[in-house]
C-alpha cells in the first residue's frame, strides 16, 4: 500500500513537471507570434521610411520587450510549479 | 548654440537621432535600475530574509543580462540587414528564454535559492523598467522638443 502511495506521489511530481514544461512552452508561443508581428511591421515601416528607422527601432525594441513579458510570466509560473 | 549649454545629467535616448537606439534604451534602463535595486533588495530582505534578498539580486541580474543581450543582438543584426534583424529578434527570443531557464535551473539546488522572490523580482523588474523607460521614450517620440534630453535640468552659461 505504501509502495503504491509512493508511486502515485512520484507520478504526481512527474505530471507536475510535465505540466509546468508544457505551460511554459505554450506561454512562449503567443509572444513568439507577437514578436514576429512587431518586427515584421517594423521592417515594413523602415523600408517605407528609412529616415525614421531610429524611431521605429526604438518602438520595436520596447514592443519586443513588452511582448516578452508574457513569456516571462509563463517562465515564472514554471519556476513556481517546479521549485516552490 | 549647443556649445553654450552644458547638461548636468539626463537620459541618453533620443530616438530621432540615434544610430543604436536599443543600446541607448538599455543603458537608460540599467542606469535607472541600479538606482532602484538597493531599495528592492532591502524590501526583499525584510520580507523574505537573506535568501530572498540573494534570490532577488539574482533575478535582477538575470533581467539586466536579458535586456543587455537583446540590445546587443538586435543592434548587431540591424547593421547587417532586415532579414538578420528578423532572425535576431525571433531566435534571440528563444535563445534568451532558454538561457534564463538554464540559469535558474543551475542555481535551483543552491541553498539560498528562493523561487517566490526570484519570480516576483523577474516580473516586477522587467515590467517596471520597461514602463519607466516607455514613459520617457513615448514623450520624446510624440514631442521631440519635450524629450527627456530637453527636459533634463540644464545649466546655462552666462553669455558675456
Amino acid at each position: 500500500m505504501i509502495d503504491l502511495l509512493a508511486q502515485a506521489d512520484n507520478a504526481l511530481d512527474g505530471l507536475k513537471a510535465v505540466g509546468a514544461g508544457l505551460g511554459y512552452g505554450l506561454a512562449a508561443i503567443g509572444p513568439g507570434v507577437g514578436i514576429g508581428l512587431v518586427v515584421g511591421n517594423a521592417i515594413t515601416a523602415m523600408a517605407r521610411q528609412p529616415e525614421s528607422a531610429g524611431m521605429v527601432r526604438t518602438t520595436m525594441f520596447l514592443g519586443i520587450a513588452f511582448t516578452e513579458a508574457l513569456a516571462l510570466i509563463g517562465f515564472v509560473v514554471f519556476i513556481l510549479l517546479n521549485f516552490a | 548654440m549647443s556649445d553654450l549649454i552644458s547638461r548636468e545629467s539626463g537620459p541618453t535616448v533620443n530616438p530621432q537621432h540615434n544610430d543604436e537606439p536599443e543600446k541607448g534604451i538599455v543603458v537608460d534602463m540599467l542606469r535607472r535600475g541600479i538606482k532602484i535595486v538597493p531599495a528592492w533588495l532591502l524590501i526583499s530582505l525584510l520580507v523574505w530574509g537573506v535568501d530572498g534578498a540573494l534570490s532577488a539580486a539574482y533575478g535582477v541580474a538575470l533581467i539586466f543580462a536579458n535586456f543587455l543581450t537583446a540590445s546587443l543582438f538586435l543592434t548587431w543584426a540591424a547593421r547587417i540587414s532586415p532579414a538578420a534583424l528578423m532572425f535576431a529578434a525571433l531566435f534571440g527570443f528563444i535563445f534568451r528564454l532558454g538561457a534564463l531557464t538554464v540559469a535558474v535551473i543551475a542555481v535551483s539546488k543552491i541553498s539560498f535559492f528562493a523561487p517566490v522572490p526570484l519570480g516576483i523580482t523577474i516580473i516586477v523588474s522587467h515590467l517596471g523598467l520597461l514602463v519607466w523607460e516607455t514613459r520617457y521614450v513615448s514623450l520624446s517620440l510624440a514631442y521631440p522638443g519635450l524629450g527627456p534630453d530637453n527636459m533634463a535640468p540644464k545649466k546655462f552659461k552666462e553669455i558675456k
